[in-house]
């Protein structure tokens, strides 16, 4: 078993392979295999800490609600822990009191969450095998026999309208809705939840989601902690046991991609609030697109490297228009969206507007300086070893090259690769993927005030 | 200078934390906000590094950094690959005795440090109550100032009012710096005399003690804000643990009585407040106020149902505190809530930044280095004839402070210009 050092350092090593110094170590060490069910474990055995955490993904996230039902993988995610049905073997019924009880004893938690392409179950516990094995066995019991009971449906989805109804009363819920309608159009990446589509979702709905798509040969399990190998193997396949029996799946339906736009829209939204909120932006890019490392790079020099930014610099240290500032791509098994976005006073948003889409346009235009991309490399290469310290760090990562099919050795050649990628890729790739003449501007505050009172 | 290194070697990564005891009590009425707003100036360089300069050369190393303000302290922090830490050392130790900027600078940056206020508490009704709410409690106490400062106080401060700040606070002896990752500690003893231990001493000013009178009596404030969601929070005043050892403080009570309540998922509150036909709220909480420069606090908060009153919901609240002091809690919970946080202190070790941050905070109040340990098992030994004994000695009306927010309909939003969040951090 490797300790969570041998891997950082082996990480280290890759690192310095771009320097001419070759290693035939893995940077993660990721062991893979195949269960009879069709599930896919991948495994980072580290000892450092007595923890292990255990992370099963499915393609189950908002993109695969139905139009008409926008909002059911989240709501099946959060009725996954409301309780679970009688066991096979004499176990009784746990409510979701009795769950969160169960959990604490042990102190362990799990997570059910559903994001735009996963749905996921998270598992962290101490690695005391008297305590790992009753957390795997209730993690199980939960994965595969949701209660779903109807009475607390009813209950949670009033407490989801309500919360939506207050979301609607902040300008930056108004600013992200019109901004997901005019980017993704039809594309599910931009579907709203309404008090409409929640009352068209019932407990029939979760189950029959339940039994397409959270089935074993569509899982992507991810292990990290003080476990061998063939622990993990038992404690695999006892975390899945409780699902049906799938020895294959049937592809799931293709969704079609997001359009791209045909002319730039321009959104503003009035209303009566201390600052206005902006985004500019258009479809970006899925992950699998060999773009990304040049995008990751150029990102950084326009508005994701943090304090050190074009849009940084021109919007907030320069002129004190913002207190925060960035652009960034939300790559999945679609093309999330490219979104620069900030809050600024309102009288002063049409500045700060007209000056952040200058910045994006001169960049697309001109690609990064040779002096910003070494700086976007010295921080992103140099800052490597950053994303591998700690299990929760090492988790996140398997766990991304699980669901995206990436290569075992991924991070291995992900120095290499980002070292090689030069100013003339960064700014081709960025004319590939934007077009500033042609994007989307939402811009929510300032006072008119007949169409104000318009506004929730 | 403080300097407290711990040694983690699982990854070749380290952290370097600077915390300052100096936070938002430390300033006096009419600079509300200084202490935010020289943390914003400090990344605005020194005698040699330029604005800006300081963010750069740390992304450079491979480093991703912030800092953070609170009431109590003020915090600057990088992450780094090991190789960098002597040079982010080299750095925070000159920006800690040098920093210096043109006016210029900091015109700007006032602004952006509007924006800030603007963005967590204007535009956020519940952080405006809260603002609202500290104001109300604390009268003498310098916890009654907003961390962000006033919007008035931000419009009227100078340069000076900064750099003074910075001049009486900024002194070693009020500083503890804290590494932590993948070092050896007598390496790091020597960089921290190199770059630190030439720093000039000087005397820490004397703190005048703003002690807060006894309340007598309840308190209410009401906020009127556009949202559609009501809101209460209910503060009582509570003992400040001054000593860790002080065995017989309620403190320790206290904060076990908060995670029965509301430590875990299916716990009291929500129990009895957000489940079945007849519930009053979509939310409920409680925190207990522990250890800290000044008065605490315990917090009870919750969200009323579609239909309910935030008065239903308050009285729901008490009620459920009321019931631990007519009829004690069960030895199973009790044994729940200690479980969790024996647990928790596995977890943390996953973490360099969490221990950095635990170690450096523990020094800000003044706890020793095996501060946590001693807290959790100390909390282990807090039995349940005390929490209900708490339970029934804390939560009168007297030293009450009921805070509700009352959404204004969609039709009408008159705005105030608004107030901030209490005992937030600020970045």
């Amino acid at each position: 078993m490797k300790t969570l050092k041998k891997i950082a350092q082996c990480a280290l090593f890759a690192g310095a392979a771009l320097m001419g110094i070759t290693s035939a170590r893995a940077a993660l060490p990721i062991q893979q295999w195949t269960l009879a069910n069709g599930a896919k474990i991948y495994l980072v055995s580290t000892n450092a800490l007595p923890i292990v955490d255990m992370q099963v993904d499915f393609d189950a996230g908002s993109r695969r609600d139905p139009a008409a039902q926008a909002g059911l993988a989240s709501a099946t995610a959060t009725m996954v822990e409301k309780g679970v049905r009688a066991g096979k073997v004499g176990e009784p019924a746990l409510d979701q009191n009795a769950l969160g009880e169960a959990w604490a004893d042990l102190g362990a938690s799990f997570d059910v969450s559903a994001g735009t392409d996963r749905t996921s179950y998270s598992l962290r516990t101490l690695s005391d095998p008297a305590l790992l094995n009753k957390a795997v066995a209730l993690a199980s019991r939960e994965i595969g026999e949701p209660a779903f009971p109807d009475d607390v449906w009813q209950r949670e989805r009033e407490r989801i309208n309500a919360a939506i109804k207050e979301a609607n009363t902040k300008p930056a819920t108004i600013a992200g809705r019109a901004f997901a309608h005019a980017v993704y159009g039809v594309h599910p990446y931009g579907q709203e939840v309404t008090e409409e589509t929640l009352a068209r979702i019932d407990i029939a709905a979760m189950r029959q989601r339940y039994q397409q798509l959270i089935v074993p040969c569509r899982a992507k399990l991810s292990i990290v902690g003080a476990v061998t190998r063939v622990e993990a193997e038992t404690l695999a396949t006892t975390l899945l046991s409780r699902l049906p029996a799938s020895e294959s799946c049937t592809p799931l339906p293709a969704i079609a991609p997001v359009a791209a736009l045909a002319a730039p829209k321009d959104e503003r939204i009035p209303f009566d609030s201390a600052q206005a909120h902006v985004f500019v932006g258009q479809p970006g890019y899925p992950r699998k697109d060999p773009d990304h490392f040049a995008l990751t790079l150029g990102n950084y020099v326009l508005g994701g490297g943090g304090f050190v930014s074009r849009l940084m610099n021109e919007v907030r240290e320069k002129r004190g228009l913002t207190y925060s500032i960035y652009s960034g791509f939300a790559p999945g098994l679609d093309a999330g969206a490219f979104r620069v976005g900030f809050q600024t006073r309102p009288d002063q948003a049409e500045e700060a507007v007209k000056m952040s889409r200058e910045v994006v346009a001169r960049f697309v235009a001109e690609g990064p300086t040779a002096s910003e991309l070494k700086a976007a490399k010295d921080n992103l290469i140099g800052g490597f070893p950053l994303l591998l310290d700690s299990n929760r760090k090492l988790i996140g990562n398997v766990a991304n090259i699980a669901w995206h099919d990436l290569p075992l050795d991924y991070l291995d050649t992900w120095t290499a690769r980002m070292n090689a990628v030069t100013a003339a890729d960064v700014k081709a790739a960025f004319q590939r993927k934007l077009q500033p003449e042609r994007m989307v501007t939402v811009v929510v505050g300032g006072k008119d005030a007949k169409t104000a009172k318009a506004q929730p | 200078m403080t300097l407290i290194v711990q040694p983690d070697r699982r990854s070749p990564t380290a952290v370097q934390m600077v915390w300052v005891r100096v936070g938002s009590m430390d300033e006096v009425d009419g600079t509300s906000g200084v202490a935010h707003a020289l943390e914003h100036m400090m990344f605005k360089g020194t005698k040699d590094i330029k604005p800006g300069e300081f963010s750069r050369r740390v992304a450079a190393l491979g480093g991703q950094e912030n800092a953070f303000t609170t009431r109590d302290y003020t915090g600057y922090y990088q992450q780094i690959p090991v190789g960098s830490l002597e040079q982010v050392m080299k750095l925070e130790s000159d920006r800690f005795a040098n920093n210096q900027w043109p006016d210029d600078e900091f015109k700007r940056e006032i602004e952006v440090v509007k924006e800030e206020r603007r963005l967590r508490t204007e535009d956020q009704p519940r952080a405006l109550l809260g603002e609202q709410q500290n104001a109300a409690v604390f009268t003498a106490s310098p916890y009654h100032r907003p961390v962000v400062g006033w919007m008035s106080d931000l419009d009227a401060m100078t340069p000076e009012d900064a750099r003074a700040f910075l001049k009486r606070w900024y002194v070693p002896a009020n500083a503890v710096l804290v590494v932590a990752g993948d070092v050896d500690v007598a390496q790091v003893r020597a960089m921290a005399e190199k770059y630190y231990g030439r720093i000039a001493s000087r005397a820490v000013p004397v703190r005048k003690p703003r002690t807060e009178p006894a309340q007598r009596g309840i308190r209410r404030v009401e906020l009127k804000a556009p949202a559609e969601q009501a809101y209460v929070s209910l503060a009582f005043r509570i003992p400040q643990l001054a000593n860790i050892d002080d065995a017989n403080s309620d403190a320790w009570a206290l904060v076990v009585l908060s995670a029965v309540l509301d430590g875990y998922a299916g716990a009291r509150l929500d129990r009895a407040l957000t489940q079945g036909p007849d519930r009053v709220a979509d939310s409920a909480g409680a925190y207990s106020g522990f250890i800290g420069r000044g008065p605490q606090l315990f917090m009870l908060d919750g969200v009323p149902a579609a239909g309910k009153s935030a008065e239903t919901v308050e009285a729901a609240l008490r009620a459920q505190v009321a019931r631990v002091a007519r009829d004690g809690v069960g030895e199973a919970e009790l044994a729940r809530v200690k479980t969790q946080w024996v647990a928790s202190e596995t977890y943390k070790r996953d973490s360099v930044m969490a221990q950095a941050r635990e170690l450096g905070s523990n020094w800000i109040q003044g706890l020793p280095l095996d501060a946590s340990e001693r807290i959790v098992a100390r909390l282990q030994s807090v039995t349940a004839a005390q929490v209900q004994a708490v339970a029934a000695k804390y939560f009168g009306d007297d030293q009450l402070t009921v805070a509700t927010l009352r959404p204004l309909p969609p039709e009408a939003k008159p705005r105030g210009r608004g107030f901030a969040a209490p005992a937030g951090e600020m970045r």
